[in-house]
């Protein structure tokens, strides 16, 4: 029954090509800007064809703007201060989610999803105002904890039903042994949870990568700061972009969560839609 | 039985005990600001201080014919990207699905847009969309559609259809994605036997693929509504709300009002109305999720 005609087969790998044209044109277009010289860009009408395609923008790009390795850097602190934040908050949370009975499970687990819904646009205001008061605007700070705080509800369910996944049995059977709960942690849940923890730290650093757009145009103004999706508006200068350039520094911006992504794109789909499907 | 409560208390308390950090942190973060954005709203709160002012901010805002333009235009601009996304991701999803050769490889294809940060991948369609340069208003002027340059971004409805679009191909992806491992989800021996019984593809599709996977239709749509209505970086970098504000949308007006005139009563009460609808969206989502769980238990 799963026998396709020749038409069908045509008509759908048709239809195929033209949903990826629409997903994909815009990177495909990003690239193909990247190696072309500038002169070239700005002609109009649109010139499909470049014979002196290159690299050359990929090595201007940082003399262009020449704190570009210090924004790519900043994204990667950025992201990995805010994996690994959420993980210290989200390892004993869903632990306990996964293991204990208590009053208030479900409607606080539901109260996680709620907050999940509410953009950082609506907040934006009080946590201005906390983060002057602090003193903390402009710097690392201030972009990392607003961050955390919103990637703690989904990574709390992700890995919550990764523990799940461990046999509670096996740590009954060394609780009758007499092993106490932090050996019980250390030599049980710890080594077979591994593969749940880098799944939910790698989706932590992606989501966290992602988001950097606004609360670092908000809370910090200092350059040393930036963030790469930031950053990449120096290429917009007073008198024309160097577009080029600016898309060549996009795809190397973007290029980190992409790879992560294409290699661990099995357990994090699965772990997002086991939610939502099945649940 | 005095031994069991004995434990259940004690699992309690742990429990909370480890619960407790990530729950302060949302709180203070989160919860904290919330409750902290309604009382601003009635406060003339801006950086020089703040006084109470009643109704005033919600008074002002109600009664102001741009105000509720912008409610109406937040609306119109939702249910045009939420369909959209829905009706291209179903397409999607029944495309991929479809058993021949290189799905897998497209299946991975489909999902760069959801992962890439929002604010990079808006840079390829401030390209795509540049009205001398981009290769739409190129296709089009080559075409003779177009008859000169046109700034897509430029005009107030081109502008609208534009970050609509953009919109959409941020959200499709998790819509396939989602849509995809649903009907995977179907038991195959449903379409075995309407196979037997001599159902068309057509048939099984519209009569056991979409009844099967409506909950997570319905889900995934008011999934996107709330995060099309939170949507800011797609419209900020694409047009900034402009041109003459025909592209902004509550929560863009909201950024405005809150930290471009650091008018926080303002914003704060544009903030509060944000609020009020997205609890009326997260409502309706958690209460359809706890029927779909129900049912499933009964089942």
């Amino acid at each position: 029954m799963n026998k396709y005609n020749p038409f069908e087969k045509i008509l759908i790998y048709f239809g195929i090509f033209v949903f990826m044209t629409f997903i994909l044109l815009p990177f495909i277009e990003m690239f193909y800007a990247s190696l072309r010289p500038l002169d070239h860009l700005f002609r109009s009408p649109y010139q499909f064809y470049s014979d002196d395609l290159s690299f050359w923008a990929y090595q201007e790009m940082w003399n262009t703007v020449p704190m570009l390795g210090r924004y790519i850097f900043n994204s990667f602190f950025l992201a990995s201060c805010v994996a690994i934040l959420t993980l210290i908050f989200v390892i004993p949370a869903a632990y306990a989610y996964a293991r204990f009975k208590f009053p208030a499970k479900n409607t606080s687990l539901y109260i996680l999803l709620a907050i999940n819904m509410f953009s950082g646009a609506v907040i934006l205001i009080p946590l201005y105002k906390l983060l002057r008061t602090l003193g903390l605007l402009n710097s690392y700070q201030s972009m990392i904890i607003p961050g955390v705080a919103f990637l703690i509800p989904t990574a709390i369910w992700l890995l919550k039903s990764y523990f799940e996944k461990i046999p509670i049995d096996l740590e009954e059977a060394a609780f009758v042994d007499g092993a106490s709960r932090v050996q019980i942690l250390r030599h049980i849940i710890a080594p077979l949870s591994t593969p749940g923890l880098v799944v939910v730290g790698i989706y932590a650093f992606i989501g966290a990568y992602a988001q950097q757009f606004l609360f670092a145009i908000t809370f910090n103004q200092k350059k040393e700061y930036m963030p790469i999706p930031t950053g990449l508006y120096e290429f917009i200068g007073y008198q024309s972009v160097k577009w080029n350039e600016m898309m060549a520094a996009a795809l190397v911006g973007m290029l980190p969560v992409l790879l992560l992504f294409v290699f661990l794109q099995k357990y994090i789909v699965e772990g997002l839609t086991a939610g939502a499907v099945k649940n | 039985m005095n031994q069991k409560l004995k434990s259940y208390t004690a699992q309690t308390y742990i429990a909370y005990a480890l619960i407790a950090p990530a729950a302060l942190y949302i709180i203070l973060i989160v919860a904290w600001p919330l409750l902290e954005t309604i009382r601003l709203s009635f406060t003339n709160s801006s950086l020089a201080g703040e006084d109470y002012v009643g109704l005033e901010n919600y008074q002002k805002m109600f009664s102001s014919k741009k105000f509720n333009g912008i409610v109406t235009r937040t609306f119109v601009w939702m249910f045009f990207s939420v369909s959209l996304k829905l009706i291209i991701g179903l397409i999607g999803a029944v495309l991929l699905n479809a058993n021949l050769k290189g799905r897998s490889i497209f299946r991975v294809l489909v999902m760069p847009p959801w992962v890439v940060p929002i604010a990079i991948g808006m840079l390829g369609w401030l390209w795509l969309y540049n009205g001398y340069f981009g290769i739409i208003a190129g296709v089009g002027m080559r075409t003779g559609i177009l008859d000169g340059p046109f700034g897509f971004l430029a005009y107030k409805q081109s502008a609208f259809i534009s970050t609509i679009i953009a919109d959409v191909w941020v959200g499709t992806p998790m819509v396939t994605v989602f849509f995809l491992a649903a009907m995977q989800g179907v038991p195959r021996d449903l379409y075995e036997a309407a196979y037997c019984d001599g159902a068309s593809r057509w048939d099984r599709f519209f009569k056991i693929t979409l009844p099967q996977i409506t909950p997570v239709i319905i889900t995934m749509s008011l999934l996107s509504a709330i995060w099309t209505f939170n949507s800011f970086e797609i419209i900020w970098i694409l047009t900034e709300g402009g041109p003459r504000g025909s592209t902004t949308t509550l929560i863009i007006d909201t950024y405005k009002q809150a930290l471009g005139n650091y008018k926080f009563g303002r914003g704060a009460a544009r903030a509060v109305v944000v609020m009020i609808l997205l609890m009326l969206f997260a409502g309706f989502y958690l209460a359809l999720l706890a029927r779909i769980n129900k049912k499933i238990s009964h089942e």
